[in-house]
């Protein structure tokens, strides 16, 4: 049996969790195991009956007054109690910023770990190798896992469809679930500065990375973006230096966004930053050194200074435009 | 207050990477190291925090192999009062709960009131080292800490801010001893002074030859390879920047249809 987390706040499902339906659903086919999905809560959570919707054995709603907001130690101890009642072979989440908090804490407590941020896998007479990206997205590894069950595995957002998780009508049953102390004080989570600029509808995107190398040449972006009817977006370490501001960041920690162009300006490409525009119809990347990662998931790429390339592109998209 | 840094050596990040022979790691042989970025961070906050309180140690614990004594060295030179040096020769054979449970062996008589980590390490990337060593020395955790709130320090919590999804952050008190990973670019990384560099040379290194436990349910690294690529990329410019920015126009009024 395979054991899914259902990621939450205040109720509200986090869609990724959809995404961790999916990839249960298909390892669950691959070796003829059903899967049961999770849901830690302090009430009888109203998002059981809508996880019910799709094809599972099972939701488990794991209820404790404790569970109300997220604390690792709570999540932690909720889980080790849901895992030792049901025995999983697999226990399958979606790598997220909560998923980091606690899984890994989980794990250990079966002495056993995590295979974190996973992007695919292969089965192979019911041998499963795993794949993972390393060194910031330059290099991918294929893991195996080795011991006795249960296995954690988490996937990288974008790894499996939400919308591919098969609809079914699963039964719902809450389990009171053991927690004890909390040694950590959650407050009330929220947001810094709401994002005055929303890029997730933007047709058109330029964004930038430290390949830029100063705040003064944000403005030779800025002239590119003009010139396309663009946004100018970047990625982390432009928001971290103050150059652009943060509601301008694209990825893990920023926005995720989906236009009909995005052009990389001197992103390298990490992992964090891909998972927020890989789904850009048409892709471009302008970057000095070609093993950047972001050549990889690029339509078109010029291995080059951007100083060189931008102002030349200014002009013809003008001429263009003409 | 005594502070435990943990910092790891990883491949420079611009470094151009070639897979071992074995096609179980990298050939590190002519790649230059540096310390792992977000680990820089954290030992930015330890030196932050015991200059505000005025007093305390903060002790840098690195895992590799020989020539990661370099990450030690540049800790102490930046302000950091003495190291632990695990000294293990295949660091990247290694999977992160034995890690952890080495470091927690060679720290575990330390008696610290806090440990600082990086969120993750930029090559293996398990981002659960931090995370592990907490449950095996049974103190409470944080993770992607954005803000260490020196003002709350209290006789033994300390308030943080950790970062979730989508722009979106947390408040959380803890009580100490306590493990928190730090995220990177949170603060502005201090140089080494000529001082500290000398003040750096009489501070004691303390080596540690561990006994790695075998770890029956470690992960099984089987092969490391270039990623495979899903889109097919089109080149342009040939090296030549000005060409491929002329081209590239052209393919986006005509292929793509964009302009």
């Amino acid at each position: 049996m395979i054991l899914v987390f259902i990621e939450h706040k205040n109720c509200v499902l986090n869609k990724t969790s959809l995404e961790a339906i999916a990839a249960a659903q298909s390892v669950g086919k691959d070796l003829g195991l059903v899967v049961k999905a999770v849901i830690p809560c302090d009430k009888d959570c109203a998002l059981g009956a809508e996880i019910a919707q799709y094809d599972l054995e099972k939701v488990i709603i794991a209820k404790n007054d404790k569970l109300g907001i997220y604390t690792p130690d709570g999540y932690a101890d909720a889980w080790e109690d849901i895992i030792k009642h049901e025995n999983p072979q697999y226990v399958i989440m979606a790598h997220t910023y909560q998923v980091r908090d606690f899984c890994p804490k989980v794990a250990t407590r079966f002495e056993k770990e995590m295979l974190g941020d996973c992007i695919r896998y292969s089965n192979e007479g019911g041998n499963l190798t795993f794949t993972r990206r390393i060194f910031l997205g330059k290099l991918d590894a294929d893991v195996t896992l080795s011991g006795n069950a249960p296995h954690f595995v988490t996937f990288q957002s974008g790894a499996f469809r939400g919308d591919n998780a098969e609809s079914g009508s699963a039964s719902v049953e809450t389990v009171d679930v053991e927690v004890g102390e909390i040694r950590m004080k959650p407050e009330e989570p929220f947001q810094e500065a709401k994002a005055s600029v929303d890029l997730t509808k933007s047709e058109i995107i330029v964004a930038v990375g430290r390949g830029i190398k100063s705040e003064e040449n944000i403005a030779i972006a800025q002239e590119l973006a003009d010139a396309l009817g663009a946004d100018l977006a970047a990625s982390r370490p432009i928001c971290d230096s103050d150059w652009l501001p943060i509601d301008r960041q694209i990825g893990s920690s920023g926005q995720t966004v989906a236009p009909k162009l995005y052009l990389a300006l001197g992103i390298s490409g990490a992992i964090q930053h891909i998972v927020g525009m890989k789904n850009a119809d048409t892709i471009v990347a302008i970057n000095k050194d070609s093993e950047a990662p972001i050549f990889d998931i690029a339509d078109y790429g010029i291995v080059g200074d951007l100083f060189e390339a931008v102002p030349v592109l200014i002009e013809e998209i003008k001429k263009a435009k003409a | 207050m005594k502070i435990i840094v943990l910092m790891k050596q990883v491949a420079n990040k611009d470094a151009v990477l070639r897979i071992r022979g074995d096609e179980k790691w990298i050939d590190e042989s002519d790649v230059s190291q540096q310390t792992n970025e977000s680990d820089g961070y954290a030992l930015e906050e330890a030196l932050q925090l015991k200059e505000a309180i005025g007093e305390g140690e903060v002790i840098v614990c690195t895992l590799g192999k020989v020539s990661a004594k370099t990450v030690i060295k540049d800790a102490l030179a930046r302000g950091a009062d003495r190291g632990i040096h695990i000294v293990v020769d295949d660091e990247n054979a290694l999977s992160p709960y034995q890690i952890a449970k080495t470091i927690a062996e060679a720290i575990r008589e330390e008696d610290f009131d806090l440990i600082f980590g990086g969120l993750q390490s930029d090559d293996a990337s398990f981002g659960q080292t931090g995370v592990v060593l907490a449950e095996m020395l049974d103190v409470p955790h944080a993770t992607i800490v954005i803000e260490v709130n020196r003002e709350s320090l209290g006789e033994s919590s300390l308030r943080v801010k950790r970062e979730l999804e989508s722009g979106w952050y947390q408040w959380f008190e803890y009580q100490l001893p306590a493990l928190m990973t730090i995220q990177s670019g949170i603060s502005q990384i201090r140089y080494a002074s000529l001082k500290g560099i000398m003040a750096a040379k009489k501070k004691e290194i303390r080596e540690v030859a561990p006994s790695v436990e075998s770890f029956a349910s470690a992960q099984q690294l089987q092969k490391v390879y270039m990623p495979l690529k899903t889109k097919q990329t089109q080149m342009l410019g040939n090296g030549d920047a000005k060409a491929g920015a002329v081209e590239l126009v052209e393919k986006l009024k005509t292929e793509a249809r964009i302009l």
